[in-house]
């Protein structure tokens, strides 16, 4: 119930913000529109709709790390945050109060997105459902990505580390744009140390039924996912402590 | 047993102490004002009271709860009204006092009646749909002021109550404030000596994080051997008497 009050203002907070809903919603909408009508003129295959279409979906939820980062960090530099520790809410109220509302916002980004690709001409298939399934354990590592960052930087920091940073580099390592295998050496072997190809791979097998190579995906995301979480909980309670 | 009995409670950073062994004990229904010049430690003090802060060492008892280990029930008996102001702002006012209602648990019923309740005391009904962050400075803070009552604490913590008000809004909000005291016990901090002055059952001075002393208006006044408070006040700090 209590967590419940406070996880409802941080979805309201967040929905309320017109320029979230810009770049959650639009941007990728705006760039999947933009990709596909040069795939129609100049064929590529990384820019076929059902290679593209899971890229974008992930490039979208780091926007939701830059909400969750934006939403953390604007409650600790005003006195709100100050005045809900002195209520009986508990510090497991506060973390899924921050995390649970981000999960539907997520599911709901990645379904237009590929109601979207519908459109522009994806099959329309039951693979569809899993993929957005699937996008549920992807983003509690962006969520998570969210609240670490939330946690440590002030305002300003994460509208330039998570808005600007964060956002370009996961999607430059995913292998949205460009074909890993094209940069190759130690640039494609940064880009598979880290989760974001993964999780872009992971969307494209469930898509396009390549069961054979999820589960080399998969550990990948989850093992970020969890390790991110600890992490940023951890970090949430120590600056939740220090305050 | 008093309402808030503080023991050598001692807030310390690397190379600054900011509450140095603070003893302190205010009554039942009773209204303490701390003064103090800027950098004294009287919104530290506060801090620790209402469990934002831990402290070094020392400790204080709420109602006989422990700030340092009974914190989850501290909680349960305060209410805060920091020094800024603290509501969100893309809720509507009545989003944020249900928003209080919901982080005290209360039921729908409750929640209703609650809201109604505070809206009517600090004349927030026509305002009740607009966003807070849309609101002027001193509409905020009353709406502030009444999101820490919402949750019908025991004792209530006001850092700087009436900063940014206007006269008559202050004037409201100081009968307000008389209207409480009895019931719940408070805890204020202010600049203004006609404020502590009008309020306070006992005001508490503050320098260089110690307690200097504490009494009554009178009794600081007569202390310093003025019928001035704020003379009283200048006289004390400084050391000095007439």
């Amino acid at each position: 119930m209590k967590m419940r009050a406070f996880a409802i203002r941080n979805a309201k907070e967040i929905l309320r913000d017109p320029l979230s809903m810009i770049f959650s919603l639009g941007f990728p909408l705006v760039l999947l529109l933009l990709l596909t009508s040069i795939q129609a003129n100049i064929p590529v295959d990384l820019f076929e709709i059902q290679e593209l279409t899971p890229g974008i979906a992930i490039f979208g939820l780091s926007f939701i790390t830059l909400f969750s980062a934006t939403l953390i960090s604007k409650d600790r530099e005003s006195a709100l945050l100050q005045r809900l520790y002195t209520t009986p809410l508990s510090p497991a109220d506060f973390i899924f109060g921050y995390v649970l509302p981000l999960l539907p916002i997520a599911a709901a980004q990645s379904l237009v997105c590929y109601a979207a690709a519908v459109i522009l001409g994806l099959p329309l298939t039951i693979r569809i459902l899993y993929a957005v399934a699937m996008i549920l354990p992807v983003s509690t590592l962006y969520i998570s990505l969210g609240l670490l960052c939330g946690s440590v930087l002030n305002a300003k920091q994460v509208s330039g580390i998570c808005g600007a940073l964060f956002i370009n580099l996961s999607a430059w390592l995913s292998g949205t744009w460009f074909d890993l295998d094209l940069a190759g050496g130690a640039f494609k072997r940064i880009a598979y140390a880290l989760p974001f190809a993964h999780a872009v791979e992971l969307e494209r097998c469930l898509l396009n039924q390549d069961h054979s190579s999820l589960f080399s995906h998969l550990p990948w995301v989850l093992g970020y996912a969890a390790g991110t979480t600890l992490l940023a909980v951890f970090l949430f309670l120590r600056q939740m402590k220090k305050q | 047993m008093n309402a808030i009995k503080a023991e050598h409670l001692t807030k310390r950073y690397k190379d600054l102490t900011a509450v140095d062994s603070l003893d302190l004990t205010v009554e039942h229904g009773e209204l303490l004002s701390l003064l103090g010049v800027n950098g004294a430690g009287k919104t530290t003090t506060m801090k620790m009271l209402s469990c934002i802060l831990a402290p070094t060492s020392g400790d204080a008892f709420l109602n006989g709860h422990s700030i340092v280990s009974d914190a989850a029930e501290v909680k349960r008996l305060i209410g805060v009204s920091p020094q800024e102001t603290a509501v969100a702002p893309n809720l509507t006012v009545e989003e944020n006092l249900k928003l209080m209602c919901g982080v005290h648990g209360f039921s729908k019923e409750k929640r209703e009646r609650k809201t109604a309740e505070l809206a009517q005391r600090f004349q927030l009904s026509p305002i009740l749909k607009k966003r807070a962050g849309k609101l002027s400075g001193g509409w905020q803070r009353r709406l502030s002021i009444a999101m820490a009552l919402i949750g019908e604490p025991e004792i209530v913590f006001l850092d700087e109550p009436t900063l940014g008000l206007d006269v008559l809004a202050r004037s409201e909000l100081w009968d307000t404030i008389r209207s409480l005291k009895g019931n719940t016990t408070m805890i204020l901090t202010t600049h203004s000596m006609e404020e502590a002055e009008a309020l306070s059952d006992r005001v508490g001075i503050m320098r260089n994080g110690k307690l200097l002393m504490v009494g009554t208006v009178e009794e600081l006044k007569s202390r310093a051997g003025t019928d001035r408070f704020e003379e009283a006040f200048i006289a004390l700090v400084k050391g000095e008497k007439k």
